[in-house]
């Protein structure tokens, strides 16, 4: 570079530096009250509560409202794979006292005695969740005395009916190569599988070799048909037209036919997943008062229905649930069927062996 | 011949700066977008951009981006040019074995960075605005060696060290002697660390803790729910302002200087 | 020992600090097995079919992903010599800048540009040509690739090419060089230096993207990059993940010296 460059960067650089100093300076007289969560010597210490959470998960107002309402802080931190929240929980020495995931990966984590047992008795709206999801999430937590489920969902066919011409109603469409080249699956490994699994007629918490191979040999046929694995594009690849049919979450389901008309979601007559996901104490939070407070405001009524019209999941809060439009109520893209519910399995936490074996397959179908 | 063969130059030139420049033109336009869909256009709005700043949550990323950035740019030149007189003065053997050690950060994979950094910070501190901090000085501080060394080798070092046997403190000969020469390469070194911090996730990611956030692990968060077109939007104003700075301080002196030039012609011609 | 040496104390400390410490966890992860054992294993898994096919893969992609950018940054850089456009400095200023605009935003915005229904194909119907499967390929990864490093190869060979003193390559004409033997004999062996370290600073990082190849390859492409990721993040096997990062830095730093060693030791430079 040549010299004058230089000097008309550093002139560059320190004008762009004051009005920065400027400008924080002055954000800082509107911002005050978020500058502090910048100073993590605060964590975990104080009335403070620290949450693990999946991004763009609840209504931001909510944190806010909580604070005003109980002069609770909240340090809010958001990953997207349960993966990840096991490994922020376990690597880092960040004090979580809640964290909101997965049923297998709340499974582990109670296995592995990081979970702490939640007081019902403290705990005044918790009772607003629903008798069948109680039910649902005792295949992780057979006592219902760690978690307190947040939302559900369940694992389907997204399709765009201007470019099929059939009903779809089963995985075959995913696998019998009529849609070459138009379908999009999930990239992440236990819902890959699942589709395959649950296709040959097997448990999709199977830990038999044979079938798990079954699946890797069927997946492994179906890839050059796959335009793509993909997790947060699904959607957006779908109402673009990208594709034709997508293995898809129920929620996100919802969104897209919002979108696009053409887009319609079925969940396969071969039963499929249903999710969880719940909110669990964890053993090295430091303010585990705080945090049960904060659960049960989670689970209060008005602030359900906050969220729920945030997310557009479908809520197990009975109390929430009542008090919105029938419309939205009766829309099987919110709520499907009790019936069809029925045929789905929850994920269960796999065993050692297991999981190292769907990696070693997972990698297999990558690079083939 | 010559007028085709220029029109051709131009022409490769203008297609290598669209090729950079067309992604910048998508988010732009989708900043303008009245819909929370990427991929579908929902007419033209300015929605995006009066929100923006009534978000706290964004408005604080968006300052942790740019003190981080700042700030680990500012202590990576300082800590990056004592390092490069240095080396500098080094012998061949530990000149090399040096510089390679310092380069481990730009050979070795992001990721690998980012949780070798996580590891060894979370065994002392928690993991929060410092860690990131520091996890930036060190991606940092190579490219600043890298732009500074080269100058200080062109540089005739018998200057400082006349300098000092003239009786001149280290000090003092650094100040006058070393660093004027020097200086046009700092400020790039400088400049660039800036950008590498701004462009950074993957260390970031690795290195944050609970309830923080800069603008890179804030969308990455988002891309699973669909990214807010408020993001859109700060990235366009981002990106106008460091434009607008930068032409503003690339033609400023030149206009300047043609003023000038008419003062002293008039002065001429008045005389 | 020379006193001015001592000024690198700070980095020296630093590098040890932030990088020759936590790299050693990596190592120490990398040598264990879980159950408190010492293995190799970890670190010769690289030689398994499915790791060896990945990182062969990345290497092809990378060389592919080099290569073009070189081929792309030389005329450039020869183009801004001829045009002058070199002298008014703004070309750095230019390419740098795209990179203030977030990097995951970028890649996003290629996504959109390259799908089937994207913008690319949808620019080639209206003016009647049959569209293109460009998304989630081996191909939309190295045009992100290209994309996103390409600046790091400009910088370098284009200081190099503006550095060449105007009289050197006038001598060769005046003594009936014809064109080709000036640009073979003359330019490229004087800016060598520049080109080496456009080709490390893009090849290294080509080498071991994941978030590149992770947005544009729609999950079909599994590189060395992903694999490592993946068993940090999805197989939560850290022990498999550290083993594979070693063995990846062994390779980086084998391929660099094939590319320095004819480097003099002291001639590196960036920009």
């Amino acid at each position: 570079m040549k010299k004058s460059v230089k000097k008309n960067l550093l002139t560059a650089c320190l004008l762009l530096m004051l009005g920065l100093l400027t400008w924080t300076l002055m954000g800082c007289g509107n911002t005050g009250e978020e500058e502090s969560s910048v100073d993590m010597s605060e964590a975990g210490g104080g009335n403070t509560i620290t949450v693990l959470n999946y991004g763009e998960y609840i209504d931001t107002s909510v944190l806010r409202d909580f604070e005003k309402e109980t002069g609770i802080k909240v340090l809010y931190e958001e990953a997207t794979t349960p993966e990840e929240m096991y490994s922020k929980y376990t690597s880092s020495t960040i004090p979580y006292d809640l964290i909101c995931s997965s049923d297998y990966m709340i499974e582990r984590l109670i296995a592995e005695g990081e979970v702490v047992e939640l007081d019902h008795s403290k705990m005044q709206y918790v009772n607003n969740i629903g008798d069948f999801y109680w039910k649902l999430s005792r295949t992780y937590d057979p006592e219902n005395k760690y978690s307190i489920p947040y939302f559900w969902g369940t694992v389907g066919i997204l399709y765009n009916k201007s470019m099929i011409h059939e009903e779809i109603t089963s995985w075959d469409s995913l696998f019998n190569g009529e849609y070459a080249g138009e379908i999009i699956m999930q990239n992440s490994i236990r819902d890959a599988y699942m589709c395959a699994l649950k296709y040959q007629g097997h448990s999709l918490n199977t830990t038999n070799r044979k079938e798990l191979q079954q699946a890797q040999n069927l997946l492994l046929k179906q890839k050059p048909d796959v335009e793509a694995y993909f997790v947060d594009e699904v959607r957006e690849e779908m109402v673009a037209g990208n594709a034709a049919l997508a293995v898809c979450y129920s929620g996100e389901a919802y969104l897209a036919h919002e979108y696009e008309n053409d887009l319609e979601y079925v969940l396969p007559k071969e039963g499929s997943n249903i999710w969880i996901d719940s909110w669990i104490m964890m053993k090295k939070g430091k303010n585990h008062e705080g945090a049960q407070k904060f659960l049960d405001y989670l689970c209060r009524g008005d602030v359900a229905v906050k969220n729920f019209e945030e997310i557009y999941y479908p809520t197990p809060n009975t109390a929430a649930y009542n008090s919105l439009d029938e419309e939205v109520r009766e829309d099987p893209l919110i709520f499907p069927e009790q019936s069809v519910v029925e045929k789905c399995e929850v994920y269960k936490a796999l065993d050692d062996k297991t999981m190292a074996l769907y990696s070693q397959m997972w990698k297999e179908l990558k690079t083939k | 011949m010559v007028r085709s063969k220029n029109f051709f130059m131009k022409f490769y030139l203008a297609l290598i700066i669209a090729f950079l420049y067309i992604p910048i033109a998508v988010l732009v336009v989708l900043s303008f977008n009245d819909s929370r869909s990427r991929v579908v256009w929902g007419g033209f709005t300015l929605e995006w951009y009066k929100t923006l700043f009534h978000n706290s949550d964004v408005v604080a990323a968006l300052q942790n981006t740019l003190t981080i950035g700042f700030g680990s740019a500012l202590i990576a030149t300082v800590i990056g040019v004592l390092a490069a007189v240095g080396i500098d003065a080094m012998k061949k053997r530990s000149y090399s074995l040096t510089l390679g050690v310092g380069n481990i950060p730009m050979l070795n994979a992001d990721i690998v960075t980012g949780i070798a950094l996580m590891l060894w910070f979370s065994r002392f501190t928690n993991l929060g605005y410092v860690s990131i901090l520091l996890a930036h000085v060190t991606f940092n501080i190579p490219y600043v060696i890298l732009s500074v060394l080269p100058k200080l080798q062109q540089m005739d070092m018998s200057v400082y060290e006349a300098a000092r046997d003239l009786g001149a403190s280290s000090v003092k000969a650094f100040t006058r002697v070393i660093l004027p020469n020097i200086f046009p390469a700092v400020v790039s070194g400088f400049f660039m660390a800036v950008t590498m911090s701004m462009d950074d996730f993957v260390v970031t990611y690795f290195t944050k803790g609970a309830g923080i956030n800069t603008l890179s692990t804030m969308i990455y968060g988002e891309l699973k729910r669909g990214i807010k077109p408020e993001m859109y939007a700060l990235s366009t104003l981002i990106f106008a302002v460091v434009l607008i700075v930068l032409l503003l301080v690339n033609y400023m002196p030149r206009i300047r200087q043609k003023q000038i030039q008419r003062k002293l012609q008039n002065r001429k011609a008045a005389s | 020992m020379n006193k001015r040496s001592l000024l690198a104390g700070p980095y020296i400390v630093w590098i040890i600090g932030f990088t020759v410490l936590p790299l050693l966890m990596i190592i120490f992860y990398a040598l264990g097995d879980g159950r408190g054992e010492m293995t190799m294993s970890n670190i010769l898994a690289i030689f398994e079919p499915v790791h060896l096919k990945a990182l062969l893969l990345a290497l092809w992609l990378a060389i592919l992903c080099t290569g073009i950018c070189l081929v792309l940054a030389y005329p450039l850089a020869l183009i801004l010599r001829k045009l002058n456009i070199g002298k008014q400095g703004m070309m750095a200023i230019i390419v740098i800048l795209p990179m203030w605009v977030n990097f995951i935003l970028r890649i996003m915005a290629w996504q959109l540009l390259l799908s089937r229904n994207g913008l690319i194909n949808g620019a080639l119907g209206a003016i009647g040509l049959p569209g293109q499967d460009l998304a989630n390929s081996s191909m939309a990864i190295v045009i992100g690739m290209v994309y996103d490093y390409l600046p790091f190869m400009i910088l370098p060979v284009y200081n190099a090419v503006t550095d060449l003193k105007d009289d050197v390559i006038e001598a060769a004409r005046d003594l009936g060089a014809p064109p080709k033997a000036v640009l073979t004999r003359i330019m490229i062996p004087l800016t060598k230096p520049g080109i080496i370290s456009g080709i490390t600073m893009v090849f290294v990082p080509s080498l071991t993207a994941f978030a590149i190849p992770d947005i544009l390859g729609g999950g079909k492409v599994m590189l060395i990059g992903n694999i490592i990721e993946q068993e940090f993040s999805t197989s939560m096997n850290w022990h498999l993940g550290s083993g594979l990062s070693i063995a990846l830095m062994i390779f980086v730093l084998i391929s660099m010296i094939f590319t320095s060693n004819e480097e003099e030791g002291k001639e590196r430079r960036a920009w």
